[in-house]
Order: C-alpha cells, then sequence, then structure tokens
C-alpha cells in the first residue's frame, strides 16, 4: 500500500524547547494509525504540524505524494485530509443540520445535499435534534457531530486529535466502532489518543512519542508487548531515555 | 425567486413576511402622492444611510468583523463623488462619478481589508485600526482648507467640506434632465434599498452566507472545513464598505456638500447604534430598525440635537444592558412566535445567533 502520509524529521520548537523533534512519521493508505504516547509528548503539536495550524521549525510533510509542509489548513483539507480536533468544534448557535450543511454544501451536489445531511444525521444518532442549537447537545453528541462534519468532506484521510475526550466509557467504544466502520469502507484514519483501552480497540499501526521524538513504533501487538511503553506509560520513563 | 431569498439566515421566510414586505414597499411607493414634499425629502435623507447599516451589519452581524470603518468609505465616496463630480464636468457624467466613487469606496476596502485580514487583525483590534483610519481621514481632509487642495477645479475646503458639485441626474424625456432630489431621490433610494437588500438576502442564504457565519462562529473551524477564511472575510468586508460608500454618495448628491464632520468619531459611532440596537444578526431588523431610529433621531434633533445625541448613547447602553441581540429583532421574533403559534405560517427561521 502507499504511503499517504509521510513527515520527515519534522521538528517545532517553542523558544528553547523542542516540543517535537525530528519525527519520521508514515501512514499508509487504508490503515488506522494511532500516535500515542503520555501527556506532553508532543502528539497535539504534531498533529497541529500535519494539519498545518503550526509551522515546523525544521522538516517536511508529505501528503498524497506532494509536500504541503508550506501550506494552509484549508488547502490541506481540499486535497483531502479531514480534522477532528480535541475539544469539539462545532458552530454552536448554529442547529445541528446547519453545522452539516456547512460542511456538506461544496461537496455534494444540491440534490444531493439533503439525502446526505440526513444520512449523516442517522448515522450520528442525532435526527431528533438535528433543529436544535449544536451548543444545547450533551459533550459526547458534539464530538460526533464534529465527527459528523468531518466525515461530511469526504477525506482520504481522517485526522483525530482525541475523539473521546470527556465521553462516557459507553460513547467512546461507539467511537470506536464507528471508526472501525470507516475503516472498513476503506478511509484511512490517524488517530492521537492517550487512552490505552481505547487504542487497543480500533490500532492497526501505533507509534510512541516520548519527549517529542518517536519513541517506538510497530503494529498494535508488538506495541503492547513492549515493556518500554508499558513502563513510560506508568511514569519509569527517564533512565531509558 | 423566494427559494434564493429565503433560508436559515434571515428572519421572515414565511407569506405573512413577504405580504407585509409587499404592502411596505406599495405604501411607500404612494406615500410622496399624499405627503408633502418637504416631508419626502425628508424620508430620501433617511433612507440614504440605510446602506451604511445594511453594510456593518452584513459584516459585524453575519461575519462577526465589528467595523468602525463605515463612515471612512462614506467620506472616501462622498468626497470621491464630489471631486469626480465636478472634475468630470458634472450633469450626466454624475452616474459615471457615482459608479467610480462606490467602486474607489470598495478599493480602498480592498486595500485596507487585505493589510488587516492578512496580518491577522481580529476582534477587538479590527474595530481598533478601522477606527483609527477614520479618525485619520477625518483629521486629513479637515486640514485642507488651503487653496493647494484641490483636484481641478474642486476644493477640498478643509472643515466647511465640499460643495458646488451636482446632484446625481439623468437624461430624461424630450430632452429634459432628471435630476435625484425630492421625490425622485426618494424613489431612486426606494429602489436601491429593494436591489440591495433582496441581493443581500440571496448572498446572506447563499453558499457564501452559510461559510461567513460558520466564521462568525468559529474561524479554525471553518478554515478546517476547507474554507479560506481569510478570502471569505475580505469580500464581505469590501461589499459592506462598499455599501458605506453608495450612502456616501447619496448623501454627498443629497445635499450638494460633504464634510470632514460627517467622518469623524460622533458620525462613525451610529451605524454601530444603529445596527446594535436593530438587532445586527438580521439584515431585515437592521433595515427597520435603522430607519426608525433615523426617523426618531431627526424629529428630535428638530428640538434639541443634543438631545437625540443622548438618546442615541442611551439606546446603546439600554441594548447592551437589555437587549444584547438588538430590539429590533426581538419584537421580530415575538411577532413570528406568535404566527407560529397560531399555526398560520412559517414567518422566523430557525434559531440563530450573532
Amino acid at each position: 500500500m502507499a504511503e499517504l502520509l509521510q513527515t520527515t524529521a519534522i521538528s517545532k520548537t517553542f523558544g528553547g524547547l523542542a516540543a517535537v523533534s525530528g519525527v519520521d512519521l508514515s501512514v499508509t493508505e487504508g490503515e488506522i494509525h494511532c500516535l500515542i504516547g503520555p501527556n506532553g509528548a508532543g502528539k497535539s503539536t504534531l498533529f497541529k504540524l500535519i494539519i498545518g495550524t503550526y509551522p515546523p521549525t525544521a522538516g517536511h510533510i508529505k501528503f498524497r505524494g506532494d509536500t504541503v509542509t508550506e501550506e494552509r489548513p484549508y488547502q490541506r483539507v481540499k486535497r483531502g485530509m479531514s480534522i477532528k480536533m480535541q475539544t469539539p468544534s462545532v458552530f454552536k448557535e448554529l442547529p445541528v443540520r446547519q453545522n452539516l450543511h456547512i460542511a456538506l454544501q461544496h461537496h455534494v451536489t444540491k440534490a444531493e445535499l439533503a439525502r446526505e445531511e440526513e444520512r449523516l444525521l442517522t448515522l450520528l444518532d442525532l435526527a431528533a435534534d438535528a433543529g436544535k442549537p449544536a451548543g444545547e447537545l450533551s459533550h459526547g453528541q458534539q464530538q460526533w457531530l464534529e465527527i459528523g462534519m468531518a466525515l461530511a468532506l469526504k477525506p482520504k484521510l481522517m485526522l483525530m486529535d482525541e475523539p473521546t475526550a470527556g465521553m462516557s466509557p459507553e460513547e467512546t467504544f461507539r467511537t470506536g466502532e464507528l471508526i472501525q466502520q470507516l475503516n472498513g469502507l476503506g478511509m484511512t484514519i490517524l488517530v492521537v489518543e492517550h487512552d490505552m483501552a481505547f487504542v487497543r480497540q480500533i490500532a492497526q499501526r501505533v507509534t510512541v512519542l516520548h519527549f517529542g521524538k518517536v519513541f517506538a513504533r510497530g503494529s498494535i501487538k508488538e506495541i503492547l508487548a513492549d515493556e518500554r511503553v508499558a513502563e513510560i506509560y506508568l511514569g519509569k520513563t527517564h533512565e531509558h531515555l | 425567486m423566494l427559494r434564493l431569498v429565503n433560508g436559515a439566515q434571515t428572519v421572515g421566510n414565511g407569506w405573512p413576511f413577504w405580504s407585509s414586505f409587499i404592502a411596505v414597499l406599495a405604501g411607500a411607493l404612494v406615500y410622496p402622492m399624499f405627503a408633502d414634499s418637504y416631508d419626502v425629502g425628508n424620508f430620501a435623507y433617511f433612507l440614504i444611510w440605510v446602506f451604511m447599516a445594511m453594510g456593518l451589519c452584513l459584516m459585524w452581524g453575519y461575519c462577526g468583523m465589528l467595523s468602525f470603518g463605515q463612515t471612512f468609505f462614506f467620506g472616501v465616496a462622498g468626497y470621491s463623488y464630489g471631486v469626480l463630480a465636478i472634475v468630470l464636468g458634472g450633469g450626466t457624467m454624475t452616474v459615471l462619478a457615482l459608479v467610480l466613487a462606490v467602486l474607489l469606496a470598495g478599493l480602498s476596502a480592498l486595500v485596507l481589508g487585505y493589510f488587516m485580514i492578512w496580518g491577522r487583525v481580529g476582534g477587538v483590534f479590527f474595530g481598533i485600526v478601522t477606527l483609527s483610519a477614520t479618525l485619520v481621514l477625518a483629521f486629513f481632509l479637515g486640514q485642507t482648507a488651503g487653496p493647494e487642495w484641490a483636484i481641478g477645479e474642486a476644493r477640498l475646503n478643509g472643515f466647511n467640506g465640499m460643495k458646488g458639485m451636482d446632484p446625481l441626474n439623468i437624461p430624461w424625456f424630450e430632452d429634459e434632465t432628471l435630476y435625484f432630489e425630492g421625490a425622485s431621490l426618494y424613489y431612486l433610494a426606494i429602489a436601491l434599498i429593494v436591489v440591495v437588500y433582496l441581493g443581500l438576502r440571496i448572498l446572506l442564504n447563499s453558499r457564501f452566507g452559510n461559510v461567513i457565519v460558520a466564521i462568525r462562529e468559529d474561524p479554525q473551524r471553518a478554515e478546517l472545513l476547507g474554507y479560506d477564511v481569510r478570502k471569505y472575510q475580505l469580500i464581505t468586508f469590501v461589499v459592506g464598505s462598499s455599501l458605506a460608500g453608495l450612502s456616501g454618495v447619496l448623501y454627498t448628491s443629497w445635499g450638494q456638500f460633504i464634510t470632514p464632520g460627517s467622518i469623524g468619531l460622533p458620525a462613525a459611532a451610529m451605524p454601530i447604534v444603529w445596527v446594535a440596537f436593530s438587532g445586527r444578526g438580521d439584515i431585515t431588523a437592521t433595515l427597520v430598525g435603522s430607519f426608525l431610529i433615523l426617523f426618531a433621531f431627526q424629529t428630535i434633533t428638530v428640538y434639541s440635537q443634543q438631545a437625540a445625541l443622548v438618546l442615541m448613547g442611551g439606546m446603546l447602553l439600554a441594548t447592551v444592558m437589555i437587549a444584547p441581540q438588538g430590539f429590533v429583532i426581538g419584537i421580530a421574533r415575538a411577532i413570528g412566535r406568535l404566527f407560529r403559534g397560531r399555526g398560520t405560517g412559517n414567518a422566523t427561521s430557525s434559531h440563530r445567533g450573532s
């Protein structure tokens, strides 16, 4: 399978602090790839470098074979990335349906618009709340709505930063199922996560970050069997670095 | 047609609204036949300002950009019209002067907007920068009293302002000329308001309108849906500011003068009061509310200008304290609820915010 996303020696420093340092990451077409690591490992910074909200200090990013390092987020989205942020980022004053409408309107024809809205509302279990302002939804529902908006773009690569933050265990599990379902339809997904139970549920390949560097990478089985990874999650880190 | 002008971004999408709209329009069209010419002239004067208010509503209420610069563009276009009407020789060239003056206002909005939006000036700083530009223009024009401040025959005249330009006029039947003054200016203003109002409703209920509302709510999310937020903000700023320019041209043509006083701080604050009081989140509320405020302001000014200014300040305070979404929109929504309660129509849109 081809490489869909590739970062080469990507780095980001804030003042004297190297939040991400020389990271090589590759996401292969068709996989669910999880980016994990303890708090402060640089996961969210790397995520923001990939989506373009931070310019890198050094290194390159390639997406579908093209260098996108200098591009703004909307340009990367137009190339086929779609993004779910950590905290729900929906249009809170607008009705749920309009949120989806805004996401969909440039990706489907007018004739398909209403049908596609309905499909997403049903998929996300939000049909009963379609007329409510998005800000009145529960936290978990807002997370789902945002996932729906990201899906509306029909992306090649779905990027999710802790998509289950603040969700109940049941909602988390259902989100995991949704991600697997999307992957089954051929979508490539990169998830930043620190909830290992969730990672175990969905991941096929895993990259572990620690102190801004790649600490380990491999299949989910290899990572789960790696004692060093278990140790950094338990906090016994410094002797290994 | 109705499908284009109706939508989630505007209040008043059902038959009760459009019937009222046609009734009001018909009333406005026959009004000069019954009123005396002084009142018609006054009404024309109120209507002239409504474009500026609708422009601000578009930028602030729909796209989240609080521009303090409406009188900047009003002044740019007003003075440009004055200069061009004189330099081009007046007469029917005033129509060309109108078009060029509004284009110049749009061009200056493009330049100022580009530097602000691409320079990531946002939130309260957007207001500060546009206000600064407005004050700079007012002070600059105030010091143009000397004879060296002239373009061709057109003297800028400092604080006393420009005068002597022809009013707008077009060739009329049998070699006559139709000057837009009094009733004809009134009809011109009504026609332009209908065109601009319907045009803005179409724009706001289009894909473009959806995107600018999304930008108002959360610019980052809008960008992450693949929209170049800066481009949409700039287009909105240019359209909204050009409408202020249209007000500036009509004002200059109406009185055949323009002074820096119509640009400076007290003038610059006015559109913000009109739009805030009316309800910045809806274009119809802004149209109706601005007209009513101007009418009340003018009526009170006859007795005391100070009292009118105090009233304006009081209205802004009352809006902020009691009805931050605006009074007119609040009343409109209440009427809409009444209609829906009776099951007689769908007079309001679904939930909206600003």
